[in-house]
């Protein structure tokens, strides 16, 4: 975690642009599972993988690593296909995704890979997940006088979508996380504003989004979920917050990088078909960095 | 008579034997595994002294985390808590958790497999006056059919402090169920418990047993009562402490049904899916025998005092013995 250099940005920009090509990949191989929430997300789990984290692939359960939620499970393609670019895994294991047999099971499962922080798909209980560890290393930094032990130097960072707000157990979580000031916890919304029946407006609204955050206590940071620069700074910025916690409401695209799929909910819940895959990865392929 | 390798309550029997909630024995064993052990935390959703948390709260108030009346964030807060090395025990009343909280539990503690210990106080009918909203009959059936989860159920306060001390140490998810009311002490501190091992603690003075009771929590005192009167009335029984609901001791839940070939099985819950139905699977599998099932048949509660809501619903001593009776007709 550091400054970004232009050199790094065009570097990230790349590697992004690689991960959606294996999501696409694995997705028409597949032949089932979701499009648009993995393209959206591509470009922050790039930076966190590639550049924010605290953590050593060739040494996944390293206890001292950040933790990384993820609580929309059904964005795990682009987990899976993130953490074998990162160097997890072998990139051939994503072809193995939600086949018989695989590590890579539809939603995410610990039994089968064991380097996902949690088994997720439900959605509504990452954050609260991510409040207990965060909970956990504080309550740690608060022995610290009586054991010797000092509180774990990392964040726990939870990354939701904006779907599943819809659900009571995350408002619960966010409550008890303003209480707590649990300034080692960023949550990350992926604002895409879409959902399977819908536009979230439509479906359940959401706004004033930023103000029900705040209200309860958090910090509050607004930023376009492509801008590898001003993720990175805010980011920081929440890392630097001392007394709250802090959500990042990432706008993002769904469907991001292949013009077809971009901003329609029809993209969230089915996978290209081979000729849309083979369109999209041209897409992809003639993207210059 | 009583098991005389157990060491059980000598003075079981009499009108004035010792009462203490369940509930009790858990505060205190949760102090005590808080004691030993550094890891242990506990988190309560508004409810933290009736489920008696309030003495390791008290005790340790930095591991302790009130989450408010929020029992979904109470089982997943305390999963993560768990990924982090922590021994999370959980408590409510067991109409809301596991009650309100099933899917939370599956997902993020079983699935997940978190060391999670989650604590259902105020089970059973003898909730009593707070009526059938309170009452949770069904928590058996909703933890049992988990895979990956022990469940556990006291029969008084002190093995309900050996559970507690014990699943602190078992590394995996568990479900603690507790009752409200006063109960009958059974047990003593030198009586056995073992999560693996379920004991006889009424066997004929000689001869084999004619029926086999089952029993678990609360109710194996009343099963007690009636294996006693059932001896003076010439029937031969043994009754058989079935505190670990999962894991079975299925050896020797099938011995006793080998030598009686008659059960009857007693639990606070709805017939469908509880103890009698776990049982019943394990028997049908290894050795077939009559069954009669006591507990709730089919209903929802109601406000009542416990023994009232006990008898009513069929539950009580003269209902063991009637259905000790009803088996022993059926025997082949």
């Amino acid at each position: 975690m550091s400054f970004l250099s232009e050199d790094k940005i065009k570097e990230l920009a790349k590697k992004a642009n690689e991960i959606r090509m294996s999501i696409i990949e694995m997705l028409v191989e597949a032949k089932s599972g979701h499009t648009a929430g993995p393209l959206g997300m591509a470009d922050i789990f790039t930076l966190f993988y590639f550049h924010v984290l605290k953590h050593d692939p060739k040494n996944p359960s390293w206890e001292e690593r950040d933790r990384l939620v993820l609580s929309n499970g059904h964005i795990c393609p682009v987990l899976y296909a993130t953490m074998a670019h990162a160097g997890y895994f072998p990139l051939e294991e994503l072809k193995t995704l939600r086949k018989f047999g695989t590590r890579l099971q539809g939603h995410p499962h610990r039994e089968y890979m064991p380097w996902v922080e949690n088994s997720s798909g439900p959605l509504g209980s990452g954050l609260s997940q991510a409040v207990g560890m965060a909970l956990a290393d504080k309550m740690d930094g608060s022995a610290s006088l009586t054991t010797g032990k000092k509180m774990p130097d990392r964040f726990i960072y939870a990354f939701l979508s904006d779907g599943e707000m819809d659900e009571g157990n995350t408002w619960e979580a966010v409550m008890l996380a303003g209480k707590h000031k649990l300034h080692n916890l960023i949550a990350i919304v992926d604002r895409n504003n879409i959902q399977i029946e819908g536009y979230t407006e439509d479906v359940l609204p959401l706004e004033p989004f930023h103000a029900k955050w705040k209200s309860f206590n958090w910090h509050v940071i607004e930023v376009s979920g492509h801008d590898f620069r001003f993720l990175n700074e805010v980011i920081e910025e929440a890392q630097a917050v001392y007394e709250k916690p802090t959500v990042i409401i990432a706008h993002t695209i769904p469907g991001k990088g292949v013009k077809e799929f971009e901003r329609n909910y029809k993209w969230h819940g089915k996978p290209p078909s081979k000729e849309e895959g083979e369109m999209a990865l041209e897409e992809l392929n003639n993207n210059r960095f | 008579m009583l098991n005389p390798k157990l060491k059980l309550n000598t003075k079981l029997f009499n009108t004035d034997v010792e009462q203490v909630p369940i509930r009790k024995g858990f505060g205190q064993g949760l102090l005590m595994a808080g004691e030993a052990d550094s890891s242990v935390v506990g988190l309560c959703a508004d409810l933290t002294e009736s489920t008696q948390m309030n003495l390791f709260a008290d005790k340790f108030p930095d591991r302790f985390i009130q989450v408010g009346v929020a029992e979904q964030n109470l089982v997943t807060v305390a999963s993560g808590m768990a990924a982090m090395g922590k021994i999370p025990f959980c408590s409510s009343y067991a109409m809301f958790s596991p009650g309100r909280n099933w899917e939370q539990i599956r997902t993020t503690i079983t699935y997940n497999d978190r060391p999670v210990k989650i604590v259902g106080s105020h089970s059973g009918i003898s909730v009593g006056p707070d009526g059938g909203t309170h009452q949770a009959l069904e928590d058996i059936a909703l933890m049992r059919v988990m895979p990956n989860i022990d469940v556990i159920s006291p029969c008084d306060a002190i093995e309900a402090k050996k559970a507690t001390l014990a699943l602190a140490k078992t590394g995996k998810p568990a479900y603690l169920r507790l009752v409200r009311e006063k109960t009958p002490i059974i047990t003593t501190e030198e009586t056995p418990f073992n999560i693996n091992k379920a004991e006889i603690y009424w066997l004929p003075d000689v001869g084999l047993a004619q029926v086999g009771i089952i029993a678990t929590g609360g109710l194996l005192y009343r099963a007690l009562l009636a294996a006693k009167e059932l001896e003076a009335e010439g029937i031969k029984t043994k009754v058989l402490n079935l505190a670990s609901i999962k894991p079975m001791d299925v050896e020797a839940v099938v011995a006793l049904a080998k030598e009686t070939k008659a059960i009857v099985t007693v639990e606070e819950h709805q017939v469908a899916g509880g103890m009698g139905g776990a049982v019943a699977e394990v028997l049908a599998q290894n050795f077939p025998v009559p069954m009669e099932f006591i507990g709730v048949q089919d209903k929802f509660g109601q406000s009542g005092t416990p023994d009232e809501l006990v008898e009513h619903y069929g539950m009580g001593k003269n209902s063991i013995k009637e259905a000790v009776q009803k088996v022993l007709a059926r025997k082949i």
